[in-house]
C-alpha cells in the first residue's frame, strides 16, 4: 500500500529549505528548537509578530531555521540588537535563542543590563559548557577542572551560575531545565512567551562531540544519563544555591514576578508627555 | 498636533550638536541609542528631550557596541535610527558598522572627532578618524561619510545622511569635529515642506516571493520591516539573495561583496558633493574639509586679494572620495595644499587623485585648527 506523504505537523514553523541543520549527532540544540516550536504551536503564536534573534555559535543558527522574521547578529550582540527591535515596535514578540559563550562571555554586559531594564525580550540559552563551534574552548560556564581545548590541564575558572545571575540582575522570569526535561521545558517556554518583561531560560544541553568526549561522556546518551542521574527539580528554591555539579543539577522555575517592563514604562511616559503638551495647547 | 511636536522652523542661534539632533528629528529619525561621550553628549541630551515629543525612542545603552546594535535592530523594526559618539566609542562601534553594511541597514552614525589616539584630548578637535571611517570595520566594503563645516551643515548634512542611508541601505557617517559640534552659529531650519526627505524602498511583492537581498537596477534591494508579514532572514554571514548563509560559496561571496561595493561605487556621481570656489583658473588649490575649511576659504580669499590665483575645493562627501573633482582641479593647477588636523589622512587620497600635481600637506594637532595666515603662507609657497 502506498503511504501518503504528509508534511510534518510542525513544518510551518521551520524553514525546510535550510535543512539539513548543521548540528552534530547527540547535540541538544535540536531538542531546544523542538521544544520552542512545540511551545509556539501550543500557544498558536502569530508568526508574523515573532522575531527570532541569535548570536554566534552552533545554536546561533536557530534564527535561520525558524520560519519567522529572523536576524543572526554579531557575536554577543543579540540582546542589544533585540533591544532596538522591541523598543521600536513593542507589539513584536522578540525571542533570542543563543549559547552560553555568546550570551555570558562576550555578551554578558548586555545580558545584565537588559535584565536590569526589564525589557520584554525572551532569552533561551542553550548551555553546553563550552565553545562548540570553534572546537571546544573553555567558556564562562565550563565547570571547574573540566577539560577543554584551552584548559588541557583542567579548568581553573569558577563558572557562572546563570540563573543566579539572571535573578540578581532583575529578570521577571528565570528557569533552568535540561534537554531531558522536554515537557517541562516546553511549558516553561510558553510561560516565558506570555510574561511581561525580561525572561530567561537556561537549557543545560549535551555537546558530546566537542565537550563530552573530553570529559568521559562520549555520547549524547551518556550526557543525557548524567542529566537524568543528577537533576533535581526544586521550583522556586534559592537560585544562588542552584548548582551544576557532577552529582547535582538543580532545575526548575526560580523567579516568576510581576514587574513593569521597560518598554511599557517608556511608552507610558511618551503618552504622558503628549497629553501635557495637548493640555497646554487647549 | 502640539506646538512642541513640530520642527523648529525659523532662524536660531544653536550649537552644532543641537543642530545635528534637530536635523535627525527633521529627517524622520525616531530612534536614538547612545552612550555619553565628549564632545557628542549634547546630541544625546537633546534627543532624550525631543524624541518623546515626537513619539520616538531615546535609550542610553550600556556601551557603544550595544548602541550600534540597537540602532540596527530599530531600523529593521521600521524606524529611522541614529547613534552619536566620538573616537573611543567609534572604535567600539566598528564591528557592528560592518554588520550594518552586510545586512544593508539604513542608519546614521555621528562621530564628533576629538584628538586621539586612545582617550587623547576629549575636549579638543581633531580630524583623525577619517581613515577609520573608511576602513574601520574588517572586510571589503564601501561606506558614505559626510563632513560638515558649520552649525548649519550639522543640521542639513544630518538630514542628507538619513536620505543617503535610506536610498543606499548603508550606514552613513557624519564626521563632525569638536568645534562644529560645540560652537554657536545662526542656523535656519526650513519648514517641513521645504525639506527633501527620502524613505527606503519597500517590497512590492508578497512575502512568499520576497527575496530580501535581491537588488534592483540601482544595486539596492527593497527592505521589508519586521512584523509586516515578511518572514525573512538576515545575517552577518555571507548570504544569498534569500538571506540564507552561503559560507562555502566563492560565487555568492563574490556576488555579494562586489554588489555592496558597487552600490556606492557605481552611484558615486549621485552621492558625491563638493564645494568649489575660484578653482577654474587657480594655480594653487586648497583642498580642505570640516572646520579647517573655514580657515582655508579665508586664506584663499586673502591670496586672491594680493593677486595669487588661489582656489578652494571642499569635499563635503569624504567617502566615497570625490576623486573626479580633485583630479579635474589638479590637472590645471600648479600645486595643491591640504591642511588637516591629523598626521596625514585625506591627503593620501588627494595625492592619488592629483597624479603629477605636487601636493603640500599641512598638519596640525591640538587645540586650534590652522589659521588663515598659516594656510596663506602655504599657498604662497605653492606658486
Amino acid at each position: 500500500m502506498v503511504q501518503e506523504i504528509v508534511a510534518h505537523p510542525l513544518s510551518k514553523y521551520l524553514r525546510e529549505e535550510m535543512m539539513p541543520h548543521i548540528w552534530c549527532a547527540g547535540c541538544g540544540n535540536g531538542i531546544v528548537l523542538n521544544c520552542f516550536v512545540h511551545a509556539l504551536d501550543e500557544l498558536k503564536a502569530d508568526l508574523d509578530k515573532l522575531v527570532v534573534v541569535s548570536g554566534i555559535g552552533c545554536i546561533g543558527r536557530t534564527a535561520g531555521y525558524t520560519n519567522t522574521a529572523s536576524f543572526h547578529t554579531t557575536h554577543g550582540r543579540s540582546i542589544a540588537f533585540a533591544t532596538g527591535v522591541k523598543l521600536a515596535n513593542p507589539e513584536l514578540d522578540v525571542v533570542i535563542v543563543s549559547g552560553d559563550g555568546d550570551l555570558f562571555a562576550i555578551g554578558g554586559n548586555h545580558f545584565i543590563h537588559a535584565a536590569r531594564r526589564n525589557i520584554g525580550i525572551k532569552v533561551i540559552c542553550a548551555n553546553n559548557f563550552n565553545y562548540g563551534m570553534t572546537g571546544g574552548q573553555l567558556g564562562p560556564t565550563t565547570p571547574l577542572e573540566a577539560l577543554t581545548t584551552t584548559s588541557p590541564y583542567g579548568n581553573s575558572e569558577h563558572p557562572f551560575n546563570l540563573v543566579h545571575l539572571a535573578a540578581a540582575a532583575g529578570a521577571s522570569y528565570v528557569a533552568r531545565w535540561t534537554t531531558l526535561h522536554v515537557r517541562r521545558l516546553t511549558q516553561s517556554i510558553k510561560r516565558l512567551m506570555q510574561k511581561e518583561g525580561f525572561c530567561f531560560i537556561e537549557v543545560v544541553s549535551p555537546c558530546p562531540e566537542i565537550f563530552g568526549r573530553r570529559n568521559k561522556m562520549r555520547s549524547g546518551l551518556e550526557m543525557m544519563g548524567w542529566f537524568r542521574k543528577a537533576s533535581v527539580v526544586e521550583n522556586f528554591s534559592d537560585p544562588a544555591k542552584a548548582d551544576i555539579t557532577p552529582d547535582r543539577i538543580v532545575v526548575g522555575e526560580f523567579v516568576d514576578i510581576e514587574k513593569m517592563s521597560y518598554e511599557k514604562l517608556f511608552h507610558e511616559k511618551i503618552a504622558q508627555i503628549n497629553e501635557k503638551t495637548m493640555e497646554k495647547m487647549s | 498636533m502640539s506646538a512642541k511636536r513640530s520642527l523648529l522652523t525659523g532662524a536660531h542661534f544653536l550649537n552644532g550638536d543641537f543642530a545635528c539632533a534637530e536635523g535627525a528629528i527633521a529627517a524622520g529619525c525616531r530612534f536614538f541609542a547612545g552612550y555619553p561621550i565628549t564632545p557628542a553628549t549634547e546630541i544625546a541630551e537633546h534627543l532624550s528631550e525631543r524624541m518623546p515629543e515626537f513619539g520616538g525612542i531615546y535609550i542610553q545603552m550600556e556601551d557603544e557596541i550595544a548602541s550600534m546594535a540597537a540602532i540596527i535592530g530599530a531600523s529593521y523594526a521600521g524606524l529611522k535610527s541614529m547613534t552619536a559618539t566620538s573616537g573611543p566609542g567609534f572604535s567600539l562601534m566598528q564591528e557592528n558598522i560592518g554588520l550594518a553594511v552586510m545586512t544593508e541597514t539604513p542608519c546614521v552614525v555621528v562621530d564628533i572627532m576629538r584628538g586621539g589616539p586612545s582617550t587623547g584630548q576629549p575636549t579638543l578637535p581633531g580630524q583623525q578618524d577619517v581613515m577609520q571611517a573608511k576602513w574601520g570595520s574588517h572586510g571589503d566594503y564601501e561606506i558614505i561619510a559626510l563632513a560638515p563645516c558649520s552649525v548649519q551643515e550639522m543640521f542639513s548634512l544630518t538630514v542628507e545622511a538619513f536620505n543617503l542611508s535610506e536610498i543606499y541601505r548603508v550606514p552613513v557617517l557624519l564626521l563632525g569635529d569638536e568645534i562644529v559640534a560645540h560652537m554657536y552659529e545662526k542656523v535656519v531650519i526650513p519648514p517641513p515642506d521645504k525639506l527633501r526627505i527620502v524613505n527606503r524602498k519597500k517590497p512590492h511583492v508578497p512575502s512568499k516571493d520576497y527575496q530580501p537581498f535581491m537588488p534592483e537596477e540601482d544595486f539596492v534591494p527593497p527592505m521589508a520591516t519586521f512584523g509586516e508579514g515578511y518572514r525573512f532572514h538576515a545575517t552577518g554571514l555571507t548570504h544569498d539573495e534569500h538571506g540564507y548563509p552561503k559560507t562555502q560559496s566563492s560565487e555568492v561571496q563574490t556576488r555579494l561583496v562586489r554588489r555592496l561595493c558597487d552600490k556606492i561605487r557605481k552611484n558615486v556621481d549621485k552621492i558625491v558633493k563638493v564645494e568649489e570656489i575660484l578653482t577654474e583658473d587657480a594655480d594653487v588649490i586648497v583642498v580642505s574639509y570640516g572646520i579647517v575649511a573655514r580657515s582655508a576659504l579665508s586664506a584663499v580669499r586673502k591670496a586672491r586679494a594680493v593677486g595669487i590665483k588661489a582656489g578652494f575645493l571642499r569635499p563635503i562627501t569624504l567617502w566615497p572620495f570625490p576623486e573626479k573633482h580633485v583630479a579635474k582641479a589638479a590637472a590645471q593647477a600648479k600645486a595643491i595644499v591640504v591642511p588637516e588636523m591629523n598626521c596625514g589622512q585625506l591627503v593620501r587620497e588627494v595625492e592619488r587623485a592629483a597624479k603629477n600635481t605636487p601636493v603640500a600637506f599641512l598638519s596640525k594637532l591640538g587645540e586650534d585648527p590652522h589659521t588663515p595666515a598659516e594656510i596663506f603662507e602655504a599657498i604662497r609657497r605653492g606658486i
